[in-house]
């Protein structure tokens, strides 16, 4: 079975981040770049959906900058068969739903039944594109998938749902499944699958221009955290303390 | 876990491609989630983590510069080395294991075995399936390995061995046995001696203090017969195994720096953590000092061992420019792990901490694969054209 993988390009998730001179976006100065960890639970699944159907080609499509050929080709020498690049170096000007149009128009062209996400992105944080091209395309959408099968038309997936509980839906294909962490194990990238990278298809195309329907307007840090203050020792300094986190804290 | 950065001052790693990069981030994952969690407990207990050798040989851990029709990827030599480095960088012994299997036992295959043996072989040896390992040195012969006393006669058909071997990596779990031996007209010949042969044994050498995560072992040749289409046809004279142990010192040129670069890291993290008088250990000047001399030397081993890849990959690269990098990364490395395992203080001395165990592992790195002292000599006669080995 064909499967489409959407992937994200995000600041690797140790990065300390500031805010760039536009107030809108971080500092790109000295950030380095991988894939989205919930990404690799999705092209894990697509290359086991792509197993279990007894074959097919699995697609991983991104939209970002050039450089984001090195998180696709990595994704190829993990398994996958073809990348798609939707270029654009203006990554953070998009919201959600100018990347969802953009990956929903490539996704149709490729007329695939099963579309794999990560379940958000963990440079945003927004977690809409996934629902967003499943509307756009008219397809079923179940997020935060932790263990799916697919039977003929239908995927029998659990997800994760408040508090820890479980839910078992069906959904009919075609849909889009957002991966949750539990979904499976992530394989190595072999040296193996390096060398046949380098013989795989990865096309870069400009994304389509879409125009967000919402900017950003101020991106900031949390405020640094202030020095404790020490409100004596012993049981003497309770009721002290108790007051301020009442009254000024009103934390109690 | 705060992840391996690697230290690159001159931005190296620029230097290296798309695919060089890849193997690294692979083996460097590989290290991280799966050797790091386990090596210290290994080295405790004195065990290689024969475990992972299926993950390593589906990684292509083995022989991967090996041509793709005999189970190997065809890698090149730079690619190669960044793998050596990244997987000593968890530990010496797990990359000497690999080093064996690639560049001593593979490769002699490959360049001077028969067809039938290349097929036999190098698939199994690529998937971990089996495991060899190279008998040159003996109890009485390691610098000088043309003063070796095992021996090979041509006895009807096939051929006789007698000999020890001594400091074999891998030898009591071997499936095959690269065993050298001089012929009665004192020409060294190489032979295959396969698992449960008669009249051969390996017994394990115990009482280790360094590489305990990897097998070492004696060979035992007691009249062992081989068939002659054991014996590795192109392989005539000292010339054979010395060109296989070009290839492993090359390995292990780059894999020193990936001890130092761990030590290095460690004792970095741990000097910006510590706080010592109020201020983290880091920013004193004797610990600045240290940092800096060895953010330095190890910046001039990752160049040293990045252009004898670029030259090996050009077919240019001599066995002196091997000795010199082996030399000179090898002594950095412990010189390193020395200073490291001190700047930890008594935390150094734990097996949690990796710098002390590199440190052990590479004293053995220091005198194997020719000893530092042989390979000033060959950079001695290189540059004066006078040997002066004896």
């Amino acid at each position: 079975m064909d499967v489409a993988v959407c992937v994200k390009r995000v600041p690797s998730t140790d990065t300390r981040v500031k805010v760039g001179a536009s107030g809108t976006s971080i500092d790109p100065t000295g950030v380095q770049y991988e894939l989205n960890p919930f990404d690799e639970f999705a092209v894990e699944e697509a290359l086991r959906v792509k197993e279990k159907t007894g074959g097919g080609t699995v697609t991983v499509i991104c939209l970002g900058p050039g450089d984001a050929q090195k998180e696709l080709r990595n994704e190829l020498a993990r398994g996958a068969d073809k990348a798609v690049l939707l270029k654009d170096d203006q990554l953070e000007a998009r919201d959600a739903y100018s990347i969802a149009r953009a990956l929903a128009d490539q996704i149709q062209k490729l007329n695939v039944r099963v579309v794999m996400m990560g379940k958000q992105a963990v440079d945003r944080d927004n977690g809409h594109v996934g629902s967003m091209v499943a509307a756009m395309l008219g397809y079923a959408c179940v997020t935060e998938v932790v263990k799916m099968e697919i039977q003929g038309d239908t995927a029998r997936c659990e997800r994760e749902i408040e508090g820890g509980a479980r839910e078992v839906v069906e959904a009919q294909l075609p849909a889009v499944f957002t991966a949750q962490k539990g979904l499976n194990e992530p394989r190595y990238v072999k040296l193996p699958g390096i060398m046949a990278a380098k013989k795989k298809p990865l096309e870069e195309v400009a994304a389509p221009a879409v125009a967000p329907k919402l900017t950003v307007v101020e991106m900031s840090l949390p405020p640094a955290r202030q020095a404790g203050r020490f409100m004596g020792k012993g049981k003497e300094a309770v009721p002290e303390l108790l007051r301020r986190l009442r009254e000024e804290s009103k934390v109690l | 876990m705060k992840r391996f950065q690697g230290l690159d001052f001159l931005e190296l790693e620029g230097e290296l491609s798309e695919e060089e990069r890849m193997v690294r981030d692979a083996v460097r994952s590989f290290v991280d989630e799966r050797i790091l969690p386990l090596i210290g407990k290994c080295y405790e207990d004195g065990r290689f983590p024969s475990e992972l050798v299926p993950e390593m040989a589906s990684l292509g851990l083995f022989g991967p510069t090996v041509p793709e029709e005999y189970g190997g990827q065809g890698l090149g030599s730079v690619a190669y080395g960044v793998m050596c480095r990244e997987l000593e960088r968890g530990d010496s012994g797990i990359r000497s294991m690999a080093s064996v299997q690639g560049s001593l036992v593979m490769f002699p295959i490959l360049e001077y075995g028969s067809e039938e043996q290349k097929k036999r072989w190098l698939p199994k040896l690529a998937k971990g399936e089996a495991i060899g390992c190279f008998g040159l040195t003996e109890p009485d012969a390691g610098s000088n390995p043309g003063g070796m006393l095992s021996r090979c006669k041509k006895d009807g058909t096939g051929w006789v061995l007698n000999g020890r071997k001594m400091w074999i990596t891998n030898g009591t779990v071997s499936d095959v046995s690269i065993v050298w031996a001089k012929d009665d007209a004192g020409v060294v010949r190489g032979f295959l001696v396969e698992k449960g042969t008669k009249g051969f044994t390996a017994p394990e050498t115990k009482g280790k203090w360094s590489l305990r995560a990897s097998v070492t072992s004696e060979l035992v040749l007691d009249d062992v017969r081989v068939p002659d289409s054991h014996r590795l046809p192109k392989a005539e004279g000292l010339k054979a195994p010395l060109s296989c142990l070009t290839q492993a010192r090359y390995g292990i040129a780059w894999g020193a720096v990936g001890a130092a670069m761990a030590c290095f890291e460690e004792a970095l993290n741990y000097s910006k953590d510590r706080i010592v008088f109020n201020k983290p250990l880091a920013g004193f000047q004797i610990p600045q000092m240290k940092l800096a001399d060895m953010a330095t030397d190890i910046t001039l081993g990752q160049l040293m061992s990045l252009k004898i890849g670029r030259l090996k990959e050009l077919g240019r690269l001599s066995h002196f420019q091997v000795s010199m990098a082996k030399r000179n990364n090898v002594s950095m490395a412990l010189r390193i792990s020395r200073v490291c395992r001190d700047m930890l203080g008594a935390n150094g001395i734990l097996l949690e901490y990796h710098s002390g165990r590199h440190m052990c592992n590479l004293e053995t790195v220091y005198t194997y694969e020719g000893t530092h002292d042989i390979h000033s000599l060959a950079i001695g006669e290189a540059v004066t054209g006078l040997p002066a080995y004896r």
